[in-house]
């Protein structure tokens, strides 16, 4: 067990600092969720006005949630591409060849991008409170929220370094990124489910991200609603995400 | 006609010795003085397209991406419509013009990465030890990009017929689209070209392609501009020339043949790529380092 | 020299760059038409960043050059028009074909369009590459790469050619065909060579005369057998049969001159008349009825002339300047020989 928590501890040290030294990889990762906030809670915020748009926070807030959600989920894609990398360069072999336990690895990436991804989720907080954010929930759906964000990050985390690991190649990034792109963008976006209608209503009701996008602005409007459906349906995605990245590591222990 | 050589070799010692050579004249070889300006565009061209019919795969995420977007932002953004003012009742009729503008984007990058490979390989050194006109080489390059433009543009019009987009401007109106949305394309790749010229690695040239994507995001993209409520939007919008793109397109599909728009949008398209034709220009000079 | 027109003539040619030292340092050169000209030095040394000076890819930053009688900065397009260039990059196109690649030269070149195809096709066979021509050249191996480079050079017939490190990281089948048409090209059809190079051997054998670049200045030049010659004359290292017989060894050598004494009854004496001396020196050791183990001889190389001139072996050097920026303004690291 201590091995297995030192190489998770070097491997997300050394994910953390890669970031942080590095602002091609930084830079984008923070840009990025502003970008989307400001494109949809400012470019959008009309949309508030469609008969039948009940937000009680009102609109930023009721992107913020979506602009939130989606960094954790994207802050987990990047971890992928990270690793796509390593494997690249060929560090991701000495990696293999000197860690005691190579789970560790794992556990090791998926630490780092949550680390990193409090960086970025707390940078578009901020700026969603400086734009004049409502936040109706209290403290304990605040965390909530914040879970619902953690969850996602590991889910897309282990999602990413499954399919990192099964390539091994750079060229596995967008493999990685339009399956999670398209799911977060299948659920209701821009307007509550309740108003959407035709196949994209039919597909978000399916949609697991929907009931994590609906319980995450219920806990900011202090209103929760499938608070339990939304982490049950993480915490599935979790541990079928779990196999599956075990699995790449196999995989990449396979192939040498 | 042969050239006429006279030659003795050096002797063991290096020591010199008398050389008659008569070195014969450029143009004596039996060749012209130079290929014409538009057989070295064609032949340019013709490399550029060559390369982007063999490497089809690449052409597919481009094309479908916009799609894929059109697609569900079609759907999600639909009760949009019932915004009072709304100019339309089917906002795929709004979302039409966006796929074109992504489309160029992609076409800009594509431009971009291809010219940066040729930079970065040497190969445009090659290039540079012929007669080529540097005119020439950035016309033919671009020459891949305006196909690939032309092929988006017919699947994106095509596609949005077929999900019930209709023109209120008719047939011609459709066509005169297709002309918009490939200068358009035109533009964007030269764009490319000119990020390429100028930075010379391809790496570069991507990293340039967030900042198109946020110019595309901050217009009149998803929502009329004078539908948009954050004045602070509004005037970024207001200023940004790819709103006047999409407004041109948008224009034939909602309004029919509204000359203002089409002017708005026909005379950025065409600053956009005299701009980018100008400096471009001016950084292959730079480029090919010749006097 | 006395020659009516050479080839190529420079004249304190000096490259600076903006952030670095002179990556050429006011070099002098000439070469005659039809003469294979060696540009020896290790990585970083100057080679390349002369060779896109004389092509006029790089403009220079003082001094004057002119190539097959035209100056590099003035009259650019007819040098262009009269040289062939083969440089370090291969700088291929690995989506085209190599027949497509020949066509596209031979058509920017201006070649007339009837002639293209057969000028195209005549290359091929001169670089062995008719099988493989319309194979793209993504699948084509290191020398075959080359091989194309040469044929592209060679398309619009030039009077000089330029090649820079051509057979860098080539395996030994394929540098010896290089070697071989390259001296088909200078001896056969009067081609005049600047070839730049790492290796020692490769000059050695291929140029008719060397210059040797270090740090950006040319700091010998001539035939190899002259430059080898200026360093010293050859030695003999005679090892007997009998470690004992080390010392009578030595006095029959000592004719020659002074005689060292290696380990084991070692033996090494310099020959001042040259290797002619050697059959001398194996008639006494026959009359005096000593038994030899080894017998060699050691030439002088263009190593040691290196060493003489810079205090330091070609071979080692590649550590100390491994940096030269590149034709379009990066540094890069050159890849080792």
């Amino acid at each position: 067990m201590i091995r297995f928590f030192n190489v998770a501890r070097a491997v997300a040290w050394r994910s953390i600092h890669n970031t942080l030294v590095n602002p091609a990889i930084l830079v984008p990762s923070i840009i990025f969720p502003l970008f989307f906030l400001i494109a949809f809670a400012g470019g959008l915020s009309r949309i508030s006005d469609v008969p039948n748009f009940h937000y009680r926070s009102g609109y930023t807030a009721f992107q913020f949630v979506f602009v939130f959600l989606q960094s954790a989920a994207f802050g987990g894609v990047f971890t992928g591409f990270a690793i796509a990398r390593d494997f690249d360069s060929g560090f991701a072999r000495r990696l293999l060849v000197g860690a005691p336990r190579r789970s560790g690895i794992i556990a090791g990436y998926t630490i780092g991008a949550l680390l990193r991804w409090a960086l970025t989720g707390g940078v578009v907080t901020i700026a969603a409170l400086i734009a004049g954010m409502n936040i109706d929930g209290n403290g304990v759906d605040l965390i909530g929220l914040v879970g619902l964000g953690v969850v996602m990050n590991l889910v897309a985390a282990l999602w990413a370094c499954g399919v990192a690991m099964f390539l091994r190649t750079e060229q596995a990034g967008a493999l990685i990124q339009m399956p999670v792109f398209v799911l977060l963008f299948l659920a209701p976006v821009y307007v509550p489910i309740s108003l959407l209608t035709g196949w994209i209503h039919d597909v978000a009701n399916v949609n697991p991200v929907t009931a994590v996008l609906e319980a995450g602005r219920g806990l900011l409007a202090g209103s929760p609603v499938k608070v339990a459906i939304a982490f049950a349906s993480l915490a599935i995605g979790t541990a079928v995400m779990a196999v599956f990245a075990r699995r790449g590591l196999a995989s990449a222990e396979r192939a040498g | 006609m042969t050239p006429r050589w006279s030659l003795r070799p050096m002797d063991a010692a290096g020591d010199d010795v008398a050389v008659d050579v008569a070195l014969p004249q450029p143009g004596t070889l039996g060749m012209p003085p130079g290929p014409r300006f538009l057989e070295q565009t064609l032949a340019v061209a013709r490399r550029a397209m060559l390369r982007t019919a063999r490497q089809r795969a690449l052409l597919i995420f481009p094309m479908v991406f916009p799609l894929i977007l059109f697609a569900i932002n079609g759907s999600a953004l639909s009760p949009a419509t019932r915004i009072p003012r709304f100019p339309t009742h089917n906002y795929r009729d709004f979302l039409i013009a966006m796929p074109f503008i992504q489309g160029a984007m992609f076409v800009s990058i594509t431009a971009g990465v291809d010219l940066a490979r040729d930079i970065e390989s040497g190969f445009l050194n090659r290039l540079a030890l012929t007669p080529l006109r540097g005119e020439a080489l950035l016309i033919g390059q671009l020459g891949g990009a305006l196909v690939v433009g032309t092929v988006q543009a017919v699947v994106y019009l095509l596609v949005g017929i077929a999900s019930g987009v209709t023109f209120a401007s008719g047939v011609g109106g459709a066509l005169v689209l297709l002309l918009l949305s490939v200068l358009i394309a035109f533009a964007f790749a030269t764009l490319g070209g000119l990020l390429a010229l100028r930075f010379g690695t391809g790496e570069a040239v991507q990293g340039v392609f967030p900042l198109l994507f946020v110019t595309l995001f901050l217009s009149s993209s998803s929502l009329p501009r004078d539908l948009i409520k954050a004045s602070w939007f509004r005037d970024i919008a207001t200023y940004n020339p790819v709103s006047y793109l999409l407004e041109g397109l948008r224009s034939l599909v909602i309004t029919g043949w509204d000359g203002e728009a089409l002017a708005l949008g026909f005379g950025f398209t065409l600053a956009l790529l005299a701009i980018a034709l100008f400096f471009a220009q001016g950084a292959m000079k730079t480029r090919l380092a010749r006097k | 020299m006395s020659v009516a027109a050479a080839a190529i003539e420079v004249e304190k040619l000096v490259r600076e760059f903006r952030k670095g030292p002179r990556a050429v340092d006011g070099i002098d050169l000439a070469v005659s038409p039809g003469e294979i000209y060696g540009f020896l030095g290790p990585n970083g040394a100057g080679k390349s960043t002369t060779v896109l000076m004389l092509t006029t890819l790089l403009p220079p930053t003082s001094g004057r050059a002119t190539v097959g009688g035209y100056d590099i900065v003035r009259q650019g397009a007819q040098v262009r028009a009269s040289i062939g260039a083969a440089l370090q990059e291969a700088a291929l196109d690995a989506i085209l074909t190599g027949r497509e690649h020949l066509m596209l030269q031979a058509t920017l070149q201006g070649l007339p369009a009837a002639q293209r195809r057969q000028r195209a096709q005549l290359l091929l066979e001169r670089v062995g590459l008719t099988e493989a021509a319309d194979r793209r050249v993504g699948g084509y191996s290191g020398g075959m790469k080359r091989r194309l480079d040469l044929a592209l050079a060679l398309v619009h017939s030039p009077r000089i050619l330029f090649l820079d490190e051509p057979t860098t990281g080539l395996d030994p089948q394929s540098r010896a065909a290089l070697w071989e048409e390259v001296e088909r090209l200078a001896h056969d059809e009067g081609m005049t060579v600047f070839l730049t190079t790492q290796y020692l051997e490769e000059a050695d054998v291929l140029a008719d005369r060397i210059g040797i670049i270090d740090h950006g200045r040319i700091v010998a030049e001539g035939t190899p057998a002259r430059l080898k010659a200026e360093i010293g004359s050859p030695s003999v290292e005679i090892t007997p049969a009998d470690a004992e017989a080390g010392d009578r060894l030595a006095e029959l050598l000592a004719a020659f001159g002074e005689a060292h004494r290696n380990g084991r009854g070692r033996v090494t004496v310099q020959l001042p008349g040259g290797e002619a001396q050697l059959a001398e020196i194996v008639r006494i050791l026959d009359r005096a009825d000593l038994k030899v183990e080894t017998l060699q001889l050691h030439q002088p190389s263009l190593d040691d002339v290196f060493l003489a001139k810079t205090g330091r072996k070609l071979e080692g050097a590649a550590d100390d300047a491994a940096v030269e920026p590149a034709a379009n303004g990066r540094r890069r690291r050159r890849r080792g020989g």
